[in-house]
């Protein structure tokens, strides 16, 4: 049987008196793999942010799983992270092995081994003893990749995971992220690019403000909710529809 | 005074040796600590709430005279409050975290000034801005060794953590294990450390014994540990010196040791093999020669 990895009811998450994201609610069932789009400013990021357990929602509940507490992994848009600690790349992609090894445990050969293997996927090999403050933005992130496969999780929340990246690093993470899907891990993903999510991810989450639909991704294709025309200007001017109309709620 | 009657004076002074001991022994905690808040981009926020802990210090003045216990929950309690009223303003308002930790201290500077001027007098007021190492209990040297031994258990153990913390936050939230722990641990560390160096180097000052080392090491170390332990040899090597020159000249401990770290990082800055000036000049100037 398969459980809802991720429940979302109602939930707003609210920055500086403004809503980020409106009463979204949805189910992320266990081994689906998941896009999530929209317009800039969606909330998309927030969403992933609200599922990671990292913003709290001001009303409404996430709820994951109890199978699956301790397995969530998010990647970060390489923008929220220290890019200049002073670390050597195989340090920093080790910290994939906290859930793991936690505060005293030892951080063997074998881990080590299997550090260099994710670098290794991600196409850093003999990038161990380098300093993160020499890497460029693509490799930085490629290393929070690593780390990210290190971390062994049943649920992955990725934030925009390509965004830095050209097509052979792309398609070289895309098909480690089929695998994961192959093995039945959840995976939701926040992505932009409309050609990769038609090709790559079954379900479709379609944000701007509040869920504007769910489903699989070519019944949303056909509803036009996503679409290569619409450049999701259109959402967009719902998104602010719906801000006034708050406003007024609160009026 | 020669060299060798410099270094003889602690075996002369009983409040020498009272003052050196406090400041070696709070070094190994605040130095490490620093290096920490230094990675989490924390000095400005430290800056505020050492100053912030004035108040607090002067109101337990007012009311149970120069004590060290009642001071020292009044330096809490500002503290936690100070930070408290940040933290509600940053979520709540349109002010990011600094510009409120900045507006608050400034009114509670102030506020603090004002008090131990109207209850005390000029003196009080510049041993408190200032620091007087030589007027030690024994109950405030209890105190720093107590709070330094807290801090290098917790550094010893948690060590892990607070360097994931620093380098990805949000890694830890999402993670599950030690969600937020290793974010409020930092915080009361870096509180009780404050708390505890003011005595010695002042409320206006207390900073510098945990961020000018720090900020001198990262020009010697690509490590986090080796910083670690470069910042505690500076901070004990320029607290020894420091107050040794406090008592000789007659000065204020708080601003000797601070010209002292000051100086480290100065040195560090000028020759430091890491990111500083002789690294600029060969990136820069190398090829013109």
């Amino acid at each position: 049987m398969t459980h809802n990895a991720i429940t979302l009811e109602d939930v707003c998450v609210r920055y500086a008196q403004r809503d980020a994201i409106h009463d979204v609610s949805g189910i992320f069932a266990e081994g689906t793999l998941t896009a999530i789009a929209g317009p800039n400013g969606a909330g998309k990021s927030t969403l992933l942010k609200a599922m990671a357990g990292i913003v709290k929602p001001y009303r409404g509940r996430v709820t994951i799983d109890p199978c699956f507490t301790n397995s969530v992994a998010y990647l970060p848009q390489a923008a929220s992270v220290r890019r200049d600690m002073p670390m050597p790349v195989l340090q920093a992609v080790c910290t994939g092995f906290w859930g793991v090894a936690g505060e005293r445990g030892c951080i063997d050969a074998a881990m080590k081994a299997k550090a260099a293997m994710a670098l290794a996927d991600v196409g850093l090999e003999g990038y161990e003893n380098r300093q993160l403050g020499e890497l460029s933005g693509g490799e930085f992130q490629r290393v929070m990749f690593a780390r990210l496969i290190l971390q062994d999780a049943r649920i992955l929340l990725l934030d925009e995971p390509f965004a830095s990246f050209d097509g052979a690093t792309t398609a070289k993470l895309i098909q480690i992220i089929l695998r994961w899907h192959k093995e039945g891990r959840t995976i939701i993903c926040v992505l932009h690019d409309l050609l990769l999510i038609r090709k790559y991810f079954p379900e479709s989450f379609v944000l701007a403000g509040k869920c504007m639909g769910r489903g699989h991704t070519h019944d949303m294709f056909e509803q036009k909710l996503l679409s290569y025309d619409l450049d999701m200007a259109e959402l967009h001017t719902g998104i602010d529809n719906h801000r006034q109309l708050h406003h007024h709620d609160h009026l | 005074m020669t060299i060798f009657e410099l270094f003889a004076l602690p075996a002369h002074d009983d409040s020498v040796r009272r003052a050196l001991a406090a400041a070696l022994v709070l070094c190994l905690g605040s130095a490490p600590l620093g290096v920490l808040m230094n990675l989490r981009h924390l000095g400005l926020v430290g800056d505020a709430l050492s100053h912030a802990i004035l108040p607090g210090v002067a109101v337990a003045f007012m009311i149970f005279g120069a004590s060290l216990w009642p001071m020292t929950a009044g330096a809490l309690v500002a503290g936690v409050l100070i930070a408290g009223f940040a933290y509600m303003l940053t979520r709540i308002t349109r002010l990011r975290e600094d510009t409120s930790f900045t507006f608050l201290y400034l009114v509670a500077l102030a506020f603090g000034v004002l008090v131990i001027h109207h209850s005390g007098g000029d003196e009080e007021l510049v041993h408190m801005l200032f620091g007087d190492a030589f007027k030690l209990e024994s109950a405030s040297l209890m105190l720093a060794a107590g709070v330094s031994s807290l801090t290098v258990f917790c550094l010893c153990v948690f060590y892990r953590g607070l360097v994931i913390e620093c380098f990805d936050p949000d890694f830890m939230q999402a993670a599950g294990r030690g969600r937020s722990l290793m974010g409020l641990l930092f915080f009361a560390l870096m509180v009780i450390n404050l708390v505890a160096s003011f005595q010695i180097l002042g409320t206006l000052l207390a900073l510098g014994m945990m961020l000018l080392p720090a900020i001198g090491a990262q020009f010697w170390s690509a490590r986090v540990d080796a910083a670690m332990g470069i910042a505690i040899v500076a901070a004990m090597v320029s607290a020894y010196a420091g107050i040794l020159t406090a008592y000789s000249y007659q000065i204020p401990s708080g601003p000797a040791v601070v010209i002292y770290l000051g100086a480290f990082c100065v040195i560090s800055v000028l020759i430091g093999p890491r990111g500083g000036l002789r690294n600029y000049l060969t990136v820069n100037c190398g090829g013109a020669k």
